[in-house]
């Protein structure tokens, strides 16, 4: 990463008459543009760059440089699994036959991308204990919503209308309270324990309350705090008895590859985020995809489109020889449209996106999973939570541990033990970016005043953790020995800390309003 | 050991010592047995990176995945992707970053998409754009559930029978979980029914109209007084719309819409089987406070440099939880960057270039295809960009199947006679002579 700021945008070095693309010139110019009536064409040309083209690729590399991500250095930030993203899969997910399909091209012409989707939903369903996946929705968020919508229609089509309740731990992550307002079902709060696990006697309390009314309960399982809920099996019983079914937000899935699975432990419907677990890049935000399971007798609910495979033929294995031809074996259900006009009455299919979500994030998934193997994947799990382990044991001795025992694939601190000097979560934070690291994730969970939560993933290296270590300890040091450095970090990145308020209070969010202002 | 685990013998006896535990294993002792699984998993073995290519090279075997040639549309195009796009989003500190929260060391997201944010503020005519949403079809029913949560005393939304049936079906799925009702007005001559529509305008009531624009027959619709007859009501006019049409067509602000979206495949990411493309949304400056979804906005830093941040953050999940205007969080970053810099490279000309080629286009196959007379019109006197129906009168499935046969994905079947087609710029003029003389040669 480079430590100045770079600082331009691409408008800033447009010159009129630029132009940094080639186009043919040798077509049939019958007919233009001119031909639409004026009322339906814009009266002005949009302001877009006009750049060459090295102008555009300096800006853009650039730019990358004031960036900063897992291949630039450890990268801890708590319930994000920033795992490496292998650059083989990004090899796969480029191959010009993947990115040359449309996806309303006939089955038998895609077979091996529906085999690709197929057999990834298959691999996920044995790693969940699941019976099927929709790999449809293109985020975590995304599939939660999608999950609680194949719940909401399991209840519908038993005719149980009273179940728009859901209950969700007051630990859970933001996401899950956001989306069951979304999907319209009312949230009850389950309280936490004050060692951060679900209160049991709570959720009996509940329960007996307004148990019929209960559609689901949401759980993260390690939750969000990194510790595994110990009365797991006792809560989906429960909730199972009541009528209501258990929901999995497998966004800490990692800390179980190997050693459990959430359909065995009494989970309906779960999602997976690919790009945490199954090792594909966040991109920056996206896109992610958050296939979504389910347990035998759901299935029926899952969205449309879908891939099924058909009796007859065989699919491609690995290690078969390239023979090429098989009986077409897989198909697409694209489930019942929107009705048209006069057919009025029909009701379409649940769907949640135009094609099959983030296809290219899929190849990726499943090239980690080949890649991994039966071998391997069972390591994933036991390896990012003896990370974990290593640096709970190895911080606590300056940063504060609310809940001994062991934890998962991440640790949550409660800031500093020493706080006399009033450095704070966010101070540590932005020291830690001057020591060429990325911030934990900070202030979540809400359980703490002060939480720093380190997530290390099982790609991390003795090494790369012991100097983490070593630089935590040393800004626990200079906390105490010069606490307005550390509260004043950070120094020695391309900008120092933003003025949110500013940003917040007369928004500028364009290029043409920054112009104005 | 495996290349992507790198503990040695020693670092796990160290580490696992350090911890007080003989084996990882002992890691999960606090997992109730009945829960452990004991068994291994039915996955196949590892792959070398060698027999994985070759796995992948078998799959894209021409036999089992057919590059065609493509003049399909319908929601996702095969427009030119400039090299220089593909080259720069593999940078490995814009693909393996995190969202950007810690501003500092994110000023690249941050710059990119402040950067598209501008770009389709400009291209839609409106004010404000979001970070982006996942696809189009989503964008728009967040759209819908935002004009029910706009208005305050509705009782639907309603939407134009010209919109995507794909993407219909979606607004009516989050709609009916949500608890919303969905209404769809009519189409008349493939175009929006305007009378149906001033009649449900009449009985009051409405949250917000959705349009799409072109339409998905790819019709470029007249809304001449549309906003006007929605704005009285009270409710919110959306409008989708394909962005790389818009270097040319009246922007959804010029048409008065509220809100925009749609999705930005078109602007130069690859079809890859119909994802990862990208939703946009932008709307005007009063409903910014409504907007789902991440924003980021100009600031200061404390050394008094401009700086970029995520900003309006009280609207989201992760602060107000189920109070959040969507639960969206992560959406399609990366794909935004593709959109930005495609539109940095093709520029102001190049994104009117080749929109009119695609618009040449089409109107050319169109008439080639006319020309043979096996086909007409579906709806001959409506003005279309680069997509059109046509009927066929012999069988439109043994036309498709023989397209196909000889490379072609020569459209999609619309209807039981209609196939709409999709011209893009990279399509030649010869791959059209050769698509019209595939077709002649069929008997009927």
């Amino acid at each position: 990463m480079n430590r100045t700021l770079y600082g331009n945008l691409i408008f800033e070095l447009s010159k009129k008459g630029r132009k940094g693309y080639s186009l043919p010139q040798d077509y049939d110019r019958t007919h233009t543009t001119a031909e639409l009536p004026e009322a339906l064409r814009r009266s002005t040309a949009a302001r877009l760059p006009e750049c060459d083209e090295l102008t555009v690729i300096r800006h853009y590399t650039n730019l990358s440089h004031n960036n900063f991500g897992v291949n630039d250095g450890f990268y801890p930030l708590g319930s994000c699994t920033m795992k490496y993203n292998p650059v083989i899969n990004e090899e796969i997910a480029a191959m010009k036959a993947f990115a040359a399909l449309h996806p309303l091209q006939p089955a038998e012409t895609c077979q091996g991308a529906l085999e690709v989707y197929f057999n990834l939903q298959q691999s996920l369903a044995e790693l969940a204990g699941l019976s099927e996946f929709t790999l449809n929705p293109c985020a975590g968020a995304h599939g939660e919503l999608t999950g609680l919508m194949v719940i909401r229609a399991y209840h519908e089509s038993r005719k149980d209308d009273a179940r728009t309740k859901v209950l969700i731990p007051d630990s859970a992550h933001g996401t899950n309270p956001a989306s069951a307002a979304v999907c319209g079902l009312e949230v009850v709060e389950v309280r936490s324990l004050a060692d951060g696990t679900v209160d049991v006697e709570h959720l009996g309390e509940l329960l007996a309350e307004c148990g019929s009314e209960v559609a689901a309960m949401m759980m993260t399982n390690p939750n969000t705090l990194g510790i595994f809920e110990p009365r797991v099996l006792e809560i989906t019983k429960m909730v199972h008895e009541a009528g209501g079914l258990m929901y999995y937000d497998g966004a800490n899935l990692n800390a179980l590859l190997g050693e459990c699975r959430p359909g065995d432990m009494g989970f309906d419907v779960m999602h997976i985020n690919l790009h945490k677990t199954f090792s594909t890049p966040h991109g920056g935000g996206g896109p992610g995809s958050g296939p979504v399971g389910v347990r035998k007798g759901l299935e029926a609910f899952l969205p449309m489109p879908r891939v099924t495979k058909g009796k007859t033929g065989t699919a491609t294995a690995p290690h078969s020889a390239p023979e090429g031809a098989t009986a077409p074996v897989f198909t697409i259900d694209y489930g019942k449209m929107s009705s048209m006009g006069d057919e009025g009455a029909t009701k379409a299919d649940t769907s949640i996106g135009s094609f099959f979500g983030n296809f290219g994030v899929m190849l990726k998934a499943y090239a980690y999973i080949l890649t991994l193997g039966r071998e391997n994947v069972k390591n994933v799990g036991p390896l990012a939570t003896l990370n974990a382990n290593y640096i709970k044991e190895r911080l606590r001795d300056d940063y504060l541990l609310p809940i001994q025992g062991l934890c998962k694939h991440e640790v949550v601190f409660d800031g500093l033990v020493d706080k006399s000097t009033g450095v704070t979560t966010m101070d540590v934070a932005k020291r830690l970016l001057d020591y060429g690291y990325h911030a934990p994730t900070i202030y979540f969970p809400l359980l703490f005043h002060e939480s720093l939560m380190i997530e290390p993933t099982e790609n991390e290296s003795k090494e790369t953790i012991d100097a983490f270590i070593d630089v935590m300890h040393k800004i626990a040091a200079e906390a105490k020995s010069d606490p307005e450095l550390v509260k004043t970090a950070p120094h020695n990145t391309p900008i120092g800390r933003v003025d949110d308020v500013l940003a917040a209070k007369q928004p500028i969010t364009t290029y043409w309003k920054s112009k104005n202002t | 050991m495996f290349k992507y685990f790198p503990h040695t013998e020693e670092d796990l006896k160290e580490m696992l010592g350090t911890c007080g535990v003989s084996s990882v294993h002992d890691l999960f002792s606090d997992v109730p047995e009945a829960a452990r699984f004991k068994r291994d998993y039915q996955l196949p073995e590892t792959l070398s990176e060698i027999d994985l290519r070759l796995f992948f090279e078998q799959l894209t075997h021409p036999l089992n995945t057919q590059q065609l040639i493509c003049f399909a549309g319908a929601g996702c195009y095969d427009h030119y992707a400039p090299s220089v796009v593909q080259n720069l989003v593999q940078r490995s500190e814009f693909l393996t970053s995190y969202t950007p929260y810690q501003a500092e060391i994110s000023q690249g997201t941050l710059h990119y998409i402040f950067e598209y944010q501008s770009m389709i503020a400009e291209l839609t005519g409106l004010d404000i754009s979001n970070a982006s949403m996942y696809d189009g079809a989503t964008a728009t029913a967040e759209a819908a559930m935002m004009a029910w949560g706009n208005a305050k005393k509705a009782t639907r939304v309603l939407v134009s029978e010209t919109v995507d049936p794909k993407v219909r079906r979606v607004v009516e799925t989050y709609a009916h979980y949500h608890g919303f009702p969905i209404q769809l007005v009519p189409a008349a001559n493939g175009t929006l029914d305007r009378a149906a529509l001033d009649k449900e305008l009449a009985e009051g009531g409405v949250a917000g109209v959705i349009v799409q624009q072109p339409n998905y027959y790819g019709i470029v619709e007249d809304y001449t007084g549309v906003a006007d007859a929605i704005h009285e009501q009270k409710g919110l006019f959306i409008i989708n719309a394909n962005p790389s049409d818009l270097a040319i067509l009246k922007t959804p602000g010029e048409w008065d819409a509220d809100v925009a979206v749609g999705d930005g495949q078109s602007l130069g990411i690859p079809m890859t089987f119909g994802g990862p493309g990208v939703g946009f949304m932008a709307c005007t400056e009063k409903l910014i406070r409504k907007m789902p979804g991440r924003i980021v906005g100009q600031t200061l830093d404390n050394r008094g440099q401009r700086a970029f941040v995520l900003t309006l953050q009280a609207r989201e999940q992760h602060i107000r939880r189920q109070k959040a205007t969507s639960n969206i969080c992560s959406n399609q970053s990366l794909m935004a960057l593709y959109v930005t810099i495609y539109l940095s490279v093709m520029g102001k000309e190049g994104l009117r270039e080749a929109a009119e080629m695609s618009y040449a286009g089409a109107h050319s196959l169109c008439d080639k295809l006319l020309a043979t007379g096996k086909f007409k019109l579906t709806y001959p006197d409506q003005p279309f960009f680069n997509e059109f129906c046509v009927d066929y009168d012999g069988d439109l499935d043994a036309l498709l199947e023989e397209a196909t046969e000889c490379g072609y994905l020569a459209g999609i079947k619309v209807g039981e006679k209609t196939l709409m087609i999709a011209v893009t710029e990279q399509r030649t003029p010869e791959e059209m002579e050769e698509l019209v003389d595939i077709i002649k040669e069929i008997k009927a």
